[in-house]
């Protein structure tokens, strides 16, 4: 009804203009040489890191400021091999020297308030920025109250979600380290939608990876929230050929949602998560919240009832507040999931807009394009993949584009999907930092 | 539903090929199709590997003849088949387009014997040279790049070609048969030589 609406709008203006109008509705409103081109990005993950390189790539008279609350920056992605031993922090870890080489000015603050009427962002340290264009990526926040008596201090000192790869990834590593063998590592996955839905299965297989080779007696058990989960079909195939799954030796057991999976309640005290029928005591246990935009957004009036922001799938513009895009996670932009390369994707669809917007051009016709890697066990990586266009008004997926790896077994290609995924890292790390 | 709101204006106005412009799918430009590849092949298409190969500077009819077998299963894939089933063939020649205009990228530093690199290059320069000009990094030629590129990569293909899940064509068949009754190993002497990435 409101695309009905939109096609109405844009129709009635096209035609009340008579010929003229014609190239004026395509293009923008505001063909004007030399005007302000300054744009702000918050958040130096994956998109915002991505937004801001390829924003100079294209118009390299944009003034681009990055404002970033670390210096450092962790992926998420691989961060799971950091947990099995595969990785160390340091593989993982990037700063912002590569940006400020391309004339992006780099700002390590944490912004407090954006002012969408006046356009202007204000940081913690109590400085202020004017903008044309602000980008908001500030990847996702948590609803700990998801799971009763669970909090943020009890994720940086207890029960780690391990969500944002950092401190907490060291701490989930370090008590994967000195647990018993014999013991129980719990993992217990959110309700849809979440930061990277294969996630927390790779997860628990490089987990269970660690465990089969150090403490063969322990076990990963999954309580999710949910009655399946991405890469179903291969995960639970590959459980079955590296760790059992299905046996009574199994190193892994995931338990759905109404048989008893949905964690309701942790005490903390006795390392117990307490569900519907049961309660689990774990040796370890990595409660990954339920989750929301980042938390600038959800302040900024940026998300809807969902707690995600609605965008313009061809801009990354908010549909709520002018002039700011919310792109990444934080960002409604499915059918596309919540991925590194998703965020690096839509970075590089908004900049273009953003330049033509900046410079009063036609806003371009955009292409999308998603890939995860997952590493079940050494020599056995799968991908998901997908193309994505602009369609009426929305993001959809190319027909007949896409999937998963196929199901059966073919080692010469499931071992080279390993290492695409790590030239995958490789390469889209150097793509957003470099 | 939405269509038939649409004709109805186009009816009033007869203005159906600016409406037609709205609804129906423009192609994406060069750049935005391109850019899209740089998550994995790197930005313009220069990879740092170990696996995933280059675009950057690639001979456009190879990209486009590359992407083609790929959408048709002719080429065996991990994941390009999936990823190449998204586009026209029109979408194709556009990203070839942009990667030629690329400078070639030749990753520095891979493993390499140096023995054997140098065996390598004489048996480049004896059974492979004519067709792959400049250790293989000559866009002209209209095949794919050789010194310099991903060295995993490198393996793979000979493998391919090797157990024949790659097709050659006639010449590339007889000259490669030619090649490994001479020298059984002369594919691993080749991937040095490659992936020493100097002339
Ligand atoms: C375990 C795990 C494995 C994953 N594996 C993969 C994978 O294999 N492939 C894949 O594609 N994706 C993967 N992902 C998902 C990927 O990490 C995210 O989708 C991606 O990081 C999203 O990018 P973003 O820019 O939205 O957010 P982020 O990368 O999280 O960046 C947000 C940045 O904003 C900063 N920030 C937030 N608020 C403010 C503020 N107010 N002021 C200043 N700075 C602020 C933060 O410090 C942060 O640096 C994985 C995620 C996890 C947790």
């Amino acid at each position: 009804m409101s695309n009905n609406k939109h096609d109405r709008r844009n129709f009635l203006k096209i035609v009340g203009a008579g010929g003229i109008a014609t190239t004026v509705a395509l293009y923008t409103p505001f063909a004007i040489g030399g005007a302000s081109k300054k744009v702000i990005i918050i958040g130096g993950g994956m998109g915002g890191a991505t937004a801001a390189k390829y924003i100079k790539m294209m118009d390299s008279s944009v003034d681009v400021t990055l404002i970033e609350t670390n210096r450092d920056y962790f992926t998420c992605f691989t961060s799971n091999e950091v947990l099995s031993g595969h990785r160390k922090m340091s593989q993982i870890k990037f700063g912002y020297a590569g940006l400020e080489k391309h004339g992006i000015k780099v700002v390590i603050d944490t912004v407090s308030a954006i002012d969408a009427k006046g356009k202007t962002v204000k940081t913690k340290t109590g400085k202020s920025f004017a903008y044309d264009r602000c980008v908001v990526s500030p990847g996702v926040d948590f609803k700990y109250d998801s799971v009763e008596g669970y909090n943020s201090e009890v994720a940086y000192s207890k029960i780690p979600h391990a969500w944002k790869a950092g401190p907490q990834t060291v701490m989930l590593r370090q008590q994967l380290v000195s647990m018993k063998d014999g013991g129980t590592v719990i993992i217990a996955p959110p309700v849809n939608p979440f930061r990277c839905p294969p996630g927390p299965y790779e997860r628990a297989s490089q987990i269970a990876y660690y465990l089969k080779k150090n403490k063969p007696k322990s076990k990963v058990l999954i309580l999710d929230a949910k009655q399946r989960f991405s890469k179903f079909g291969l995960f639970t195939n590959g459980w079955k050929k590296h760790y059992g799954y299905g046996t009574e030796n199994s190193i892994i057991e995931w338990v759905a949602s109404d048989q008893g999976g949905l964690v309701e309640r942790v005490d903390v005290k006795n390392m117990t998560l307490h569900g519907e029928f049961d309660k689990h005591k774990g040796d370890v246990i990595n409660i990954i919240p339920a989750q929301t935009a980042g938390g600038i957004a959800l302040a900024t009036g940026l998300t809807d009832s969902s707690g995600w922001c609605p965008v313009q799938g061809n801009t990354f513009e908010s549909t709520i507040h002018k002039n700011i895009h919310v792109i990444g996670d934080a960002a409604i932009a499915s059918p596309m999931p919540k991925s590194g390369y998703a965020a690096n994707s839509e970075a590089k669809v908004c900049a273009a807009a953003i330049v033509a917007l900046l410079s009063g051009d036609k806003i371009p016709e955009p292409s999308y394009v998603n890939t995860c890697y997952s590493v079940i066990a050494p020599g056995d990586g799968v991908s998901v993949a997908m193309v994505y266009k602009y369609q009426n008004g929305k993001i959809v997926k190319v027909k007949g584009s896409g999937g998963l790896t196929p199901i059966e077994f073919n080692p010469k290609l499931r071992e080279r999907e390993v290492e695409y995924g790590y030239t995958w890292f490789n390469n889209i790390t150097n793509d957003a930092f470099g | 539903m939405k269509r038939k709101v649409i004709l109805k204006y186009v009816v009033i106005a007869g203005a159906l090929i600016l409406i037609g412009q709205q609804t129906t799918l423009a192609t994406p430009t060069a750049k935005m199709l391109a850019y899209t590849c740089a998550g994995c092949h790197g930005t313009n298409g220069a990879s740092n590997g170990p696996a995933i190969p280059s675009l950057a500077g690639l001979s456009k009819p190879y990209l486009v003849e590359s992407m083609e077998s790929y959408k048709d299963g002719s080429r065996v894939s991990t994941i390009m088949d999936r990823i190449a089933k998204g586009y026209s063939k029109k979408e194709f020649e556009l990203m070839g387009d942009f990667f030629a205009k690329q400078k070639v990228h030749k990753i520095s530093k891979q493993k390499f014997n140096k023995a054997s690199a140098k065996a390598g290059k004489k048996l480049h320069n004896k059974y492979c040279k004519k067709c792959h000009e400049s250790g293989g990094t000559n866009p002209e030629d209209d095949a794919g790049q050789l010194l310099g590129n991903a060295r995993l990569y490198l393996e793979y293909t000979f493998e391919d070609l090797t157990d024949k899940s790659r097709s050659m064509d006639k010449k590339m068949t007889k000259k490669m048969k030619k090649m490994l009754k001479k020298d059984p190993k002369a594919s691993v002497k080749l991937i040095d030589y490659y992936s020493k990435g100097e002339k």
